[in-house]
């Protein structure tokens, strides 16, 4: 069906990835206009943060935004807060919003994200129960925090883990309840869960793995405390919970764009409609860093995604290939991480895991799948650049401390 | 107020105020500069934050962290001795009148 003339460009979605394609778009001399529609009220804004230095006060409210409003206007980006997008019409080329607006598009970009993935045991609606996704999620913890002694982190993944550290910093009495055997085991191996799970509890941390958790109890609705699967309770007068997420895919398939876990791209993030392009965390690619289909959480990917996404739109090709990374801030330690180091079966070790300066380097039989370091950065950029270029680390070289991975990089990108 | 003078690529400057404590990259940032990326909102992870520090101003900076002095090599325009992430220099009133240069590119 012909597509109206003035017809431009509409993302739905303006945080990392959104206000991302938006930029990109104009960068790469789109024409016609370019609108955003976002459901929150605030302008683009940083989520890591929220969990790091802005939960810990040290990140004043206005240091979390992208830009500032008058950037959008003289870019040319219609930027709509507080409108959420309801429904797309694929034969016609329209989106609608649920402030009854239909917008017509050419090129539609889904950056709809992730939302938390509720607690449901019984107590889970309990006043003091908070989630960490949104600025007015830590915004409403924040608020309760002056009277907050004790805090159950649910979930020991990042988020939590960071959520975890930066109140017992603030003085509070933590614990964190993980359900596997050990922390973060979606994003980095053994040893450096082994090493966080120590370092956590000799900061006084109260670390619970392979334990669940039944229900949460409170008195006159306010949550006081957390019964754990061996029927030990917890005293909480907050919980945070940090079970994951889930991708916002709904609206795609809804209009029968394919999806999986999350909305299914190829390499410039076009989905099955080509009109239609999805990236950030609500994105499921295939990519030469995985033997699979995978979708990433994280700055990297919805900041490249969206700068691929940005390009297509205007008719460029700009297939997005990067090795993935990632950081997390816990205490006074900083983890790097690169590349998809799942069902990795070796891992190499560099440094000083009780020093807390080390690199692991994890493999599947012979093949390099990626690198975490703790407070050993010269190991991780190295890493990235060497997946970067497609260079197949040996474990020899992983092991061989004399060798500095910085020598590899200059003759990988000599030779390449 | 101190004061922080970015000059394009092309020359063209903009002064603008920074408060004490606010990094040069986040001072661009909210004050509408263009020609930074920042794409890790400051966690010296990205290298898109880049600038040349005016000579004069050098020995005034803080010194190169382990950290920074890595990512400085994965700069997207070429590394230079004065060159610096600008998420890694905090704004103090010592460097009241400070000039940086913002590369050709970050990406
Ligand atoms: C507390 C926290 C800490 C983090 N720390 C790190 C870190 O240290 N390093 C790192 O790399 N990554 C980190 N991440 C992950 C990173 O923030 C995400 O990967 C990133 O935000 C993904 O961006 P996105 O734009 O794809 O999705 P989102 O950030 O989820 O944004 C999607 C946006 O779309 C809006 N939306 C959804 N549906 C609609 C609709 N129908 N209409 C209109 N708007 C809609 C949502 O409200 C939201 O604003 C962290 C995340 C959190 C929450
Ligand atoms: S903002 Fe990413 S390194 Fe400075």
């Amino acid at each position: 069906m012909a597509t109206d003339e003035a017809a431009g460009l509409v993302v739905i979605g303006g945080s990392h990835a959104g206000h991302q394609v938006a930029i990109a778009a104009r960068a790469a001399g789109f024409e016609g206009p370019v609108t955003v529609l976002s459901d929150e009220r605030e302008l683009p804004y940083q989520r890591p943060p929220l969990s790091k230095a802005y939960l810990m006060g040290k990140q004043p409210r206005e240091a979390l935004l992208f830009r500032p409003a008058a950037f959008y206007e003289e870019q040319g980006i219609d930027l709509r807060l507080g409108v959420s997008a309801t429904a797309i019409d694929r034969a016609a080329h329209t989106v609608t919003c649920d402030n009854g607006t239909v917008l017509s598009y050419r090129k539609l970009v889904i950056a709809t994200g992730t939302r938390v993935r509720p607690l449901t045991v019984p107590g889970s609606d309990l006043v003091g129960v908070h989630y960490i996704r949104t600025l007015a999620d830590i915004d409403a913890m924040l608020a309760e925090l002056d009277r907050v002694k004790s805090v159950v982190v649910i979930g020991g993944g990042f988020i939590g883990l960071e959520g975890a550290a930066a109140l017992k910093t603030m003085g509070r009495d933590v614990a964190v309840v993980e359900l596997a055997d050990r922390l973060m085991t979606r994003g980095v191996g053994k040893t450096v869960s082994t090493f966080y799970a120590d370092h956590h509890r000799s900061q006084g941390v109260d670390v619970r793995l392979s334990t669940g958790v039944e229900r949460l109890e409170g008195e006159n609705g306010q949550v006081t405390g957390v019964i754990l699967s061996g029927g030990e309770t917890l005293p909480a007068d907050m919980v945070i919970v940090g079970i994951g997420v889930l991708p916002n895919q709904e609206i795609a398939e809804e209009a029968g764009v394919d999806c999986a876990n999350g909305i299914i791209v190829d390499e410039n993030t076009q989905t099955s409609d080509p009109d239609i392009l999805a990236v950030g965390d609500c994105a499921q690619f295939e990519g030469r860093f995985y033997d699979g289909s995978l979708r990433l959480e994280s700055v990297q990917n919805a900041t490249d995604q969206a700068r691929t996404a940005g390009a297509t739109v205007s008719g460029e090709k700009k297939p997005y290939d990067s090795a993935p990374w990632f950081w997390s801030d816990q205490f006074d330690l900083k983890l790097q991480m690169t590349g998809i180091t799942v069902g990795y079966d070796t891992e190499v070790i560099r440094g000083d895991v009780a020093a807390g300066e080390f690199s692991v380097f994890y493999f599947k039989g012979d093949t390099w799948l990626g690198t975490d370091t703790v407070n050993q950065p010269a190991n991780h950029i190295a890493s990235r650049r060497l997946l970067d270029a497609g260079y197949a680390l040996s474990q020899a070289e992983a092991a061989d401390e004399g060798l500095a991975l910085k020598e590899l990089v200059k003759a990988a990108r000599k030779g390449g | 107020m101190p004061k922080v003078t970015y000059r394009q690529h092309d020359g063209s400057e903009e002064t603008l105020e920074v408060r004490a404590g606010t990094s040069l990259m986040l001072g661009a940032l909210t004050g509408g500069v263009e020609g930074i990326e920042a794409e890790c909102g400051g966690s010296c992870m990205c290298a898109t934050c880049h600038v040349y520090v005016d000579e004069a101003w050098l020995d005034k900076l803080p010194k190169v962290q382990v950290l920074e002095d890595e990512m400085l090599d994965d700069t997207a325009s070429e590394r230079k001795p004065n060159s610096r992430l600008s998420c890694q220099i905090e704004m103090s009133d010592a460097l009241d009148g400070i000039v940086v240069e913002l590369p050709e590119s970050q990406i």
